[in-house]
């Protein structure tokens, strides 16, 4: 089963996989193009794993002060930095170098305290798409990432689809890429996870409790570059959805 | 969802559970730093605004008891106004950033002492419970002045801490303004204008209350968690 959330002709639906467009709730029968997405479900407190992908950190290595890490490097995100698919992302005039970041989003479906390791992936409602932007020109070494990179408005895109569980046979086994206009311009596989899924809830479970629509943004592999603006970006991971972005400049926002 | 059950006068009528706080926007606090800013791992003084999300599960209301972590021992608590958007806010000047505001409230946020500022660090900010708000929201027709507020720290009913909001390296309306050039504060939402240096310590067994004259007291208690579980 997979399920969006859109608007469409005046109020918001659920929504199903046809083989041409998606069919509402209510019975119709609507176009892709003809709906808003929206991000597939009623999201709850957003945790975005930094370098968690070992070619990524290799990437990154010359510009981090500090390399060494002995727990995971977490950070939040608030609602506001969220959209869904088909969406547009606003690259501000003075960057120069923002980026996509292809996720898995691991959607949280029950209530985690102490979690162990075994009992971790029964609390996994299902999975989506991430696309988690960054403007390297902003970063600054005060709780980095900071929320200037991180938090922006529109900045994290998630979709198409929220995935359930039960259809996904190994999260830990499913190739992701990114496509800058139809041209790939990073690959990876959710097998080189540095932290895997069941890490991440026993370690985040721990210390904060994680309950149903929390996500979880589980890092992205090496191969980030820049995207300008106009720029169609597609966030891609094979059994879970295909996630559509556009890049567009000040001017769209009034700026 | 969350277990803030405060209603106020004013629109937005109820928070909304968004909660950020702000770090290091005491004058002191990074001055205290000395010239660490300038070496690694922080290389530079912050530019702007250094944010931080406190989620859902942290919320917790006036008078209830969060577990102190065995391994911390302890929580420093952070005394700061939040200030309680009630239209939303977004690239608002700093002349009619304070317009955009319900009012003002508490914020207790408890931290697990940390040195190192470079990461997040979320295990020590996002326990549960460890974000009292409250007792209430006062509009701003009472709070005129939110950069002029004394606030208080008790311990066990004795005082241990005195900060005003007039050491805020940005005041109230040029933060408001920095934040929603990025990222758009919404209706309920809350700001904390952030802690001011020294703040105090506690442990199992203490009980704490953070005020200031207008807007009241904020109290908790603090357990350990073998009490928590158990109760």
């Amino acid at each position: 089963m997979r399920t969006a959330r859109v608007a469409y002709g005046g109020a918001l639906h659920e929504a199903t996989p046809r083989a041409q467009g998606l069919r509402l709730n209510d019975g119709r029968i609507v176009a892709e193009h003809d709906v808003v997405w929206l991000p597939p479900f009623d999201v709850g407190t957003i945790i975005a794993l930094g370098l968690n992908y070992a070619d990524h950190v290799k990437e990154l290595s010359k510009e981090l002060t500090l390399t060494s890490q002995d727990e995971p490097l977490v950070f939040l995100k608030g609602p506001g930095a969220l959209i869904g698919h088909r969406g547009f992302t606003r690259r501000p005039a003075d960057a120069t170098f923002m980026h996509y970041e292809c996720e898995l989003a691991v959607v949280i479906g029950a209530t985690a305290k102490n979690v162990n390791r075994a009992d971790a992936m029964k609390h996994v409602a299902g999975y989506t798409v991430c696309n988690d932007y960054a403007i390297r020109d902003y970063l600054e070494n005060w709780y980095r990432p900071n929320l200037r990179v991180k938090n922006r408005d529109g900045g994290t895109v998630l979709g198409p689809w929220l995935v359930d569980a039960a259809d996904v046979s190994d999260p830990h086994n499913l190739s992701l890429r990114t496509l800058v206009n139809g041209k790939v311009t990073q690959q990876g596989n959710t097998a080189n996870m540095i932290n895997d899924i069941p890490a991440l809830i026993e370690y985040l479970s721990g210390f904060m409790t994680l309950q149903a629509g929390d996500v979880i943004l589980t890092g992205t592999p090496d191969g980030v570059v820049n995207v300008n603006i106009g720029d169609e970006v597609v966030t891609e991971i094979d059994g879970i959805g295909r996630l559509l972005n556009t890049i567009v400049g000040d001017a769209v926002f009034g700026r | 969802m969350h277990n803030l059950d405060i209603s106020f006068e004013v629109a937005p009528w109820r928070l909304s559970g968004v909660v950020y706080g702000t770090l290091m926007n005491d004058r002191a606090a990074l001055a205290e730093l000395g010239d660490a800013v300038d070496r690694p791992p922080y290389n530079a003084p912050p530019k702007a605004p250094v944010l931080y999300v406190k989620p859902r599960n942290t919320l917790a209301a006036s008078g209830a008891s969060v577990s102190v972590p065995t391994d911390a021992g302890e929580f420093e608590i952070g005394a700061s106004i939040g200030l309680v958007v009630g239209r939303t806010a977004c690239r608002v000047s700093e002349s009619e950033a304070l317009s955009c505001l319900a009012g003002y409230t508490l914020v207790a946020d408890l931290s697990v002492p940390h040195d190192s500022f470079y990461r997040p660090s979320i295990r020590f900010k996002a326990r549960d419970g460890s974000c009292f708000i409250g007792p209430k929201v006062v509009s701003g027709n009472e709070i005129r002045e939110p950069d002029r507020l004394t606030l208080r720290v008790l311990l066990d009913g004795k005082l241990v801490h005195t900060a005003s909001t007039s050491s805020m390296l940005r005041p109230a309306a040029r933060l408001i303004a920095a934040v929603t050039d990025f990222m758009t504060l919404s209706p309920g939402d809350i700001l904390m204008l952030g802690v001011a240096t020294g703040a105090p310590r506690a442990r199992a067994g203490q009980h704490f209350a953070v005020e200031t004259y207008t807007i009241g007291l904020l109290e908790g208690t603090l357990l350990a968690e073998s009490e928590a579980v158990s109760a």
